[in-house]
């Protein structure tokens, strides 16, 4: 069963690639530029799933951690204009240590004050932002002198190709025995604990790879637009939607994260005629979505029936 | 001077945070439900009530009480519409109802806040005070509605604690925070304990909101921003504890006047920000709360 069923995965895996690798050959610019921007999303939704799905803790700052790989990497490059990939290296290391430094103290706690910590850390971050606004441009936001590229094609194909390297190494993470540990204590602490294994300790590595993967989507996110600003990057608005593509999608499958967000950003490019209303409408099918399919739209295909 | 008028203007922002807070944290402690739809809520009744006292013939006390209606009425629909159909959904996990809760309560707060922003356009309004004029308070020139919306604060704090401790009615609340199994098997209804506190939450959420629309002024923008000092009230004063969150508000209420005052008004939230994360790492359960 659990072979057929990857075999199934894989078959669909490489059609979904395929396709998404020929599309620029029709697509128009403005299309191309909207699923760019999706698949950071799907990346972002990902590694929020691992942190949730996986090991259980809610993490409503996801944007914190990509703001602070966004905003270092855009520092970076406006101070001493090193290489583009420098810059995003950079931001992934801030976003990593960031990351572990609020993961440290904030996982001794549990349930809804962890998820408080990780939204008052958002919080501070974007008024830290507005503070110094002589270096980061405040609300407006800043520009960056470098992007990685002025062709929207080549663009699309960096945001693919990094989105598929992304999937691969989370999904294979998800699926191995650290994978299922990390499972395991997010469902029933003191059970994984009393099995000898060390809970806080792969909670933590949780945090660090989605930390890692958050830092480099958010750093290339700013690379591509060419700005950072609060609005785009760390807004609560924006962490939300993250969270919502991942439920939307099917928690705890990583893949059905990534496709809910990107449905997510095109369905809201669509909807876009709505005018004001698009965010209406995008919420109340996510929350029918919840309430009806709790599992998300792919819960029941993605997941292994391991658990039935 | 500057002191006095710290003193005075802090008083009455507290008590107006100690209102809101109290509702969100009478909602948890009974039915573990953190409604983060809670800002919306009070947007709903600030918007209405400003609608209504502009532009229809009942003036400004119609549009206060239309406004609490209105209130009320979003806090049902919140309950029934969201919190019940996850509480009793047999599909979602017992021990993860609490994120759906959250979730859900999230998405219908954005719903409200978008909605309104349709309805009523983004731009922040501000309600004719109830009673206009200006009166002198320990020297300090304060509007007299400033004075009537802290003595209205805390009239109605003070018949919540009547009716909490006092009634029977209030009693069987406290019972399902302790003990909604013990409750349940003394033969009460528990969905009905829900409703009452329900209606209980979304008067208080009405009048806050009401109340603020007069004071400072409300735009749908600030939703999120009101269920977060909410949260954070509540979660400084410890999850569940009504006088926590009493002393919570003060507390947050007056180091946001104090900043303002006395650094810059840009910083205003940051100092209770930074509080919060010091007393959840130090003392997760808040100043009062019990775990």
């Amino acid at each position: 069963m659990t072979r057929a069923f990857n075999r199934r995965l894989l078959f669909a895996g490489i059609v979904f690639v395929l396709v998404a690798t020929v599309l620029p050959l029709w697509l128009s610019a403005y299309v191309l530029g909207v699923l760019t921007t999706a698949y950071y999303f799907g990346v972002f939704s990902m590694s929020w799933d691992l942190l949730f799905g996986f090991a259980g803790e809610v993490n409503f700052g996801p944007t914190f951690l990509i703001g602070l790989g966004a905003y270092t990497a855009a520092l970076l490059d406006n101070a001493y204009h090193p290489p583009v990939v420098i810059c995003i290296a950079a931001g992934a290391l801030a976003a990593l240590v960031g990351g572990v430094l609020l993961a440290l103290p904030a996982l001794r706690l549990r349930g809804p004050y962890f998820g408080l910590v990780t939204l008052v850390a958002v919080l501070l971050l974007q008024n830290a932002i507005v503070i110094f606004a002589r270096f980061t441009g405040g609300e407006i936001g800043m520009t960056v002198p470098d992007v990685l590229s002025v062709d929207p094609k080549l663009n699309y194909c960096y945001a693919l190709a990094f989105f598929v390297v992304s999937a691969i190494l989370l999904y294979g993470l998800s699926r191995s025995a650290v994978g299922l540990i990390l499972q395991a204590s997010g469902q029933d602490a003191v059970e994984a604990q009393a099995l000898g294994f060390n809970v806080t300790k792969h909670k933590l590595a949780a945090f660090s790879v989605s930390a890692l993967f958050s830092g480099v989507a958010g750093a290339m996110l700013v690379f591509y637009m060419g700005a950072a600003s609060v609005g785009t990057i760390i807004d609560i608005g924006i962490g939300v939607q993250i969270i919502i593509g991942a439920v939307l999608g099917g928690r705890r499958t990583i893949l059905g994260p990534a496709i809910g967000a990107i449905f997510l950003v095109v369905g809201t490019e669509l909807l876009r005629p709505l005018g004001q209303l698009n965010t209406f409408v995008i919420a109340g099918i996510a929350l029918a979505v919840i309430l009806f399919f709790p599992d998300g739209l792919l819960g029941h295909v993605l997941r292994p029936r391991e658990n039935t | 001077m500057t002191t006095l008028q710290i003193l005075v203007d802090g008083f009455a922002i507290s008590s107006l945070y100690a209102l809101a807070a109290v509702g969100f944290t009478l909602i948890f402690g009974v039915s573990g439900v953190l409604n983060l739809a809670h800002g919306g809520i009070m947007l709903v009744a600030a918007l209405v009530g400003w609608w209504v006292a502009g532009e229809t013939p009942l003036g400004t006390y119609g549009g206060t009480l239309v406004g609490i209606l209105a209130g009320l009425l979003t806090a049902y629909l919140t309950y029934f519409l969201v919190v019940r159909p996850i509480q009793r959904s047999k599909a979602i996990a017992q021990e993860e109802k609490e994120i759906f809760v959250l979730t859900g309560t999230l998405l219908w707060g954005i719903m409200i806040q978008t909605g309104m922003a349709y309805v009523f356009s983004d731009n922040p309004v501000t309600m004719r005070p109830l009673i206009p004029g200006v009166i002198a308070v320990m020297g300090v020139r304060t509007p007299i509605n400033e004075v009537m919306i802290a003595v209205l604060c805390w009239v109605i704090i003070g018949l919540l604690w009547v009716l909490i401790n006092r009634t029977p009615a209030g009693k069987q609340m406290l019972a399902a925070s302790i003990n909604p199994r013990g409750l349940t098997l003394l033969g009460f209804e528990l969905s009905q304990i829900y409703f009452r506190v329900w209606t209980i939450y979304g008067v208080l959420a009405g009048v806050a909101g009401v109340l603020l629309a007069s004071f400072l002024g409300v735009g749908t923008a600030n939703a999120g921003q009101l269920t977060a000092s909410a949260f954070s009230i509540v979660v400084l004063g410890g999850l569940g504890s009504v006088s926590g969150s009493l002393i919570a508000a003060y507390v947050v209420g007056y180091l946001e006047t104090l900043t303002a005052y006395l650094i810059a008004p840009t910083l205003r939230p940051i100092p209770a920000l930074i509080l919060l994360v010091l007393v959840v790492y130090l003392r997760p359960q808040g100043l009062l709360g019990r775990r």
